[in-house]
């Protein structure tokens, strides 16, 4: 337990100072309830300790951003049940079918072709993960670091002609 | 618990939600506009005038319509999984807004200013296909799985080309940070240089946002309105907003990789007084407009056409146009400089 509250890897580390590591263990183990307490006591320590920038670095907005965006889709949804009649009855709750009671359900096979695209995809989408960081150190590995990728790209491409001559990209 | 933050921390986070607030505001306001502006734009190229009794120049329509939408029920499906089917427009709407933080919208005037904003950017638009996959499937009508099914390929589809679009920009910049790459178009804006894939990327923002001619997940004439088929209320509100936000995202997001941000076209004196801000929303209002000319001038493409433009041509085009960038831009000596290490 020492070890995995302690492990300090991430930009606050609780692992400074002895005292305050043994006192987060105690009252952890021993009264649950302390827990939050102490959490409370060991943010304002850090707060005094490290200024905000540290903190998630310039992640940091994109994490208020988030929460902001969360709250206010929750809000939303929750405007409307609290502003509009909730007045359920069967015929309202049941699938839309053009008026017709459902056939069947509606989670039933489908094509295969569909699971082709997402392999597809899978492969091609790695493939740009790859050109990615080789598109921005381009200029610094020069004609080696092209001919590497080329070679990549070329198995890739023996693939892709395969898939093509397979008749996986037909949707007839 | 007064006294859980300390003052410089409350300050900084406060500065921070007022950046955000300064950003999610507008944007919304914007949203609701677009879509009055794109029932005007549409109208007026049908020789009608859309709406315009409400308010003048019907300029309170889209608040009309989102109160109206606010008082309607919430109906929930009998056969539907409840979490999953509320959480889908609440996801669509929360990655459409959370794009924009990393959104340059003139020099330093960025939220936050990670040094991968274009890794990002793609890796937000990407999961935009979750909400569709969750409200599909949850749902539990066939309408509407049947619309996630096609939906979700479709993205997928034109992702691969956009990802391959964005590297040739990447090429040119030299950098992942988005402020990077506008300053890198200082001299002459990517879309000259690169203007095969600045169609391509356009297309493909156009088929991953799900609009004319490419909007067959929601084919009204077969499969009524697609994915979103159950929702009512709010939560159908949610979606109309996700995907508006999405259309001014992606529009912002053209502009920036290909249309030079925040500059102005020349820089010379009459056009470079006008701050950057003003020019790169004017850039964006310029995009949209295509966006609705494209829906009021195109036929939606079949199915086959659709998945054949993506996989047999934009795919091949775009790969064959990186191998050529990389190797012009390497044999000429004009790659950006880099600093390994």
């Amino acid at each position: 337990m020492a070890d995995k509250r302690c492990s300090g890897k991430f930009p606050f580390c609780w692992c400074e100072n002895e005292n305050r590591v043994w006192f987060f263990q105690y009252a952890a183990c021993n009264y649950p309830t302390a827990e939050l307490f102490t959490v409370i006591v060991l943010f304002r320590q850090i707060q005094q300790e490290i200024p905000l920038e540290i903190f998630l670095g310039e992640y940091l907005p994109i994490a208020v951003f988030f929460a902001i965006a969360i709250g206010l889709s929750a809000a939303f949804v929750l405007s409307a049940f609290v502003l509009g009649n909730q007045r359920p009855d069967d015929e309202k709750m049941a699938a839309y079918e053009c008026g017709f009671d459902a056939f069947d359900d509606s989670r039933r096979q489908f094509d295969v072709r569909f699971y082709l695209v997402a392999i597809l995809f899978i492969i091609f989408d790695l493939e740009v993960a790859f050109l990615f960081p080789w598109a921005v150190t381009l200029g610094g590995i020069g004609l080696f670091g092209f001919w590497s990728m080329m070679l990549f790209l070329a198995v890739l491409t023996v693939g892709f002609i395969y898939e093509w001559k397979k008749g996986a990209l037909e949707w007839e | 618990m007064m006294d859980f933050l300390t003052h410089e921390w409350a300050v900084e986070l406060g500065w921070i939600l007022l950046q955000i607030l300064f950003v999610i505001g507008p944007l919304l306001i914007a949203v609701a506009y677009l879509t009055l502006a794109e029932r005007r734009v549409i109208g007026f190229m049908q020789l009608r005038k859309g709406p315009n009794v409400v308010g003048p120049f019907g300029m309170f329509q889209p608040f009309a319509d989102a109160l109206k939408l606010m008082a309607k029920e919430t109906i929930l499906p009998a056969g539907a999984n409840k979490v999953v089917f509320l959480f889908a427009p609440m996801l669509t709407f929360i990655l459409s807004l959370v794009a924009w933080a990393v959104i340059p919208f003139g020099e330093g005037l960025v939220i936050a200013d990670i040094n991968v904003g274009i890794l990002y950017l793609f890796a937000v638009s990407s999961l935009g296909v979750y909400g569709v996959i969750m409200a599909g499937w949850a749902s539990n009508s066939k309408y509407a799985f049947l619309g996630a099914l096609r939906s979700a390929a479709q993205m997928v589809s034109y992702e691969v080309s956009m990802g391959l679009v964005i590297i040739n920009v990447l090429l040119c910049a030299g950098s992942l940070n988005l402020s990077a790459i506008v300053e890198a178009q200082r001299d002459m804006w990517f879309a000259l240089p690169l203007l095969p894939m600045f169609v391509v990327f356009f297309i493909s923002t156009l088929a991953e946002t799900n609009r004319a001619p490419f909007d067959l997940p929601e084919g009204e004439s077969e499969l009524v309105a697609g994915y979103f088929v159950e929702y009512s209320s709010m939560s159908f509100a949610l979606f109309f907003l996700g995907e508006y936000a999405n259309m001014i995202l992606m529009s912002s997001m053209t502009v920036i990789l290909f249309l030079g941000g925040w500059l102005p076209p020349l820089d010379i004196w009459p056009l470079n007084m006008i701050p950057g801000p003003l020019w790169f929303i004017l850039k964006i209002m310029l995009v949209l407009f295509v966006f609705l000319w494209v829906r009021a001038t195109t036929p939606r493409y079949r199915y086959d056409q659709l998945m054949r433009l993506g996989w047999k041509i934009f795919l091949p085009f775009s790969l064959i146009y990186v191998v050529l960038t990389a190797g012009y831009l390497l044999v000429s000596g004009n790659l950006p400089d880099v600093s390994l290490g």
